[in-house]
């Protein structure tokens, strides 16, 4: 998944949790970067029309930014379930989220081909917890 | 966690050598459920040639990845697991003429090919050192990748044959 695609999911999921505009600072701690790199995205994305930045409350995606980083909520979903259902990975959240930048989403779409994944995904993906409601895994604490 | 595509952990690599050797197998077990359903009116022997390739071919990369999870000290997961996957889901999912087979196994060819290339992106793009010869590791990579860009192009000139 390219760095676009994380941060627009990063930023879908960040607006989920605080019910409004995803700050830099959350952004940044959610993807493990530096507050400044992750403005730098976010003005990247707002030139391409993705994103809508006010300054001081944060970043809040477009009607087409929402779409792409719902798809890419779906092929993190389908890792995260691949891993956790198939490779049987106890750790697979933090598993997924170190293998996500090298996961295209056509692989995961092939992925998909062997996994179980609920026809409402990827609504049932829970961002706090960072992983699917209905897949029955135990989570173990994230670091 | 990084947005960045690297590759920088042992557990890393062994987990994406594990994905390669999935796809492999999905490449694998489809092509066999392919050959067995096709309708008799869609098959000839070009396509039932392909499909036996394109099984052996997967089997094969499968046997290099599963020499490089072993210098790793990682497993591998068999393919009687991924091939029961593969059946139960094949339902819901699977092509019913020879067109639809040819995409499906284009699918495949075009996916394992865009997987290695981004997992030697990813490798170039580091410094660890791994468990297994570097060398070795991005030689046998390339030979697959390489080997996927000529299924693709078999896979394509089918399609031309029959258009």
């Amino acid at each position: 998944m390219n760095t676009a695609d994380q941060y627009l999911k990063a930023i879908y999921l960040v607006q989920g949790i605080a019910d409004g505009p995803a700050s830099t600072g959350a952004l940044a701690e959610r993807l493990g970067v530096s507050p400044a790199s992750a403005n730098e995205m976010i003005g990247k994305l707002q030139e391409r029309g993705l994103v809508e930045h006010e300054k001081y409350k944060g970043a809040t995606l477009t009607p087409d930014g929402e779409k792409r980083a719902r798809d890419a909520l779906q092929t993190y979903c389908i890792l995260e379930r691949f891993l956790a259902n198939v490779l049987e990975v106890e750790e697979f959240r933090a598993e997924a989220r170190q293998l996500e930048p090298v996961i295209d989403d056509t692989v995961a779409e092939r992925l998909d081909m062997i996994i179980d994944r609920e026809p409402q995904c990827p609504d049932c993906f829970h961002p706090e917890t960072d992983a699917c409601a209905l897949l029955e895994a135990e989570l173990p604490e994230l670091d | 966690m990084s947005v960045a595509a690297r590759v920088d952990s042992d557990d890393q690599l062994a987990r994406l050598l594990q994905i390669g050797i999935v796809l492999e197998e999905v490449v694998e077990a489809r092509a066999y459920q392919h050959y067995q359903t096709l309708p008799e009116v869609e098959r000839d022997a070009a396509i039932e040639g392909l499909l036996a390739e394109a099984r052996e071919e997967s089997a094969e990369h499968r046997r290099r990845l599963e020499a490089l999870i072993d210098d790793l000290d990682a497993e591998s997961v068999p393919f009687e697991e991924v091939e029961a996957l593969v059946s139960e889901q094949y339902a819901r999912n699977h092509p019913t003429d020879f067109d639809g087979v040819l995409y499906d196994q284009l699918n495949g060819e075009e996916t394992a090919y865009k997987f290695y290339d981004d997992l030697l992106t990813a490798i170039e793009e580091s410094e660890a050192t791994f468990g297994v010869d570097r060398e070795q590791l991005m030689t046998t990579l390339a030979e697959i990748r390489e080997a996927e860009a000529r299924g693709v192009e078999a896979v394509a000139r089918l399609m031309g044959d029959r258009a």
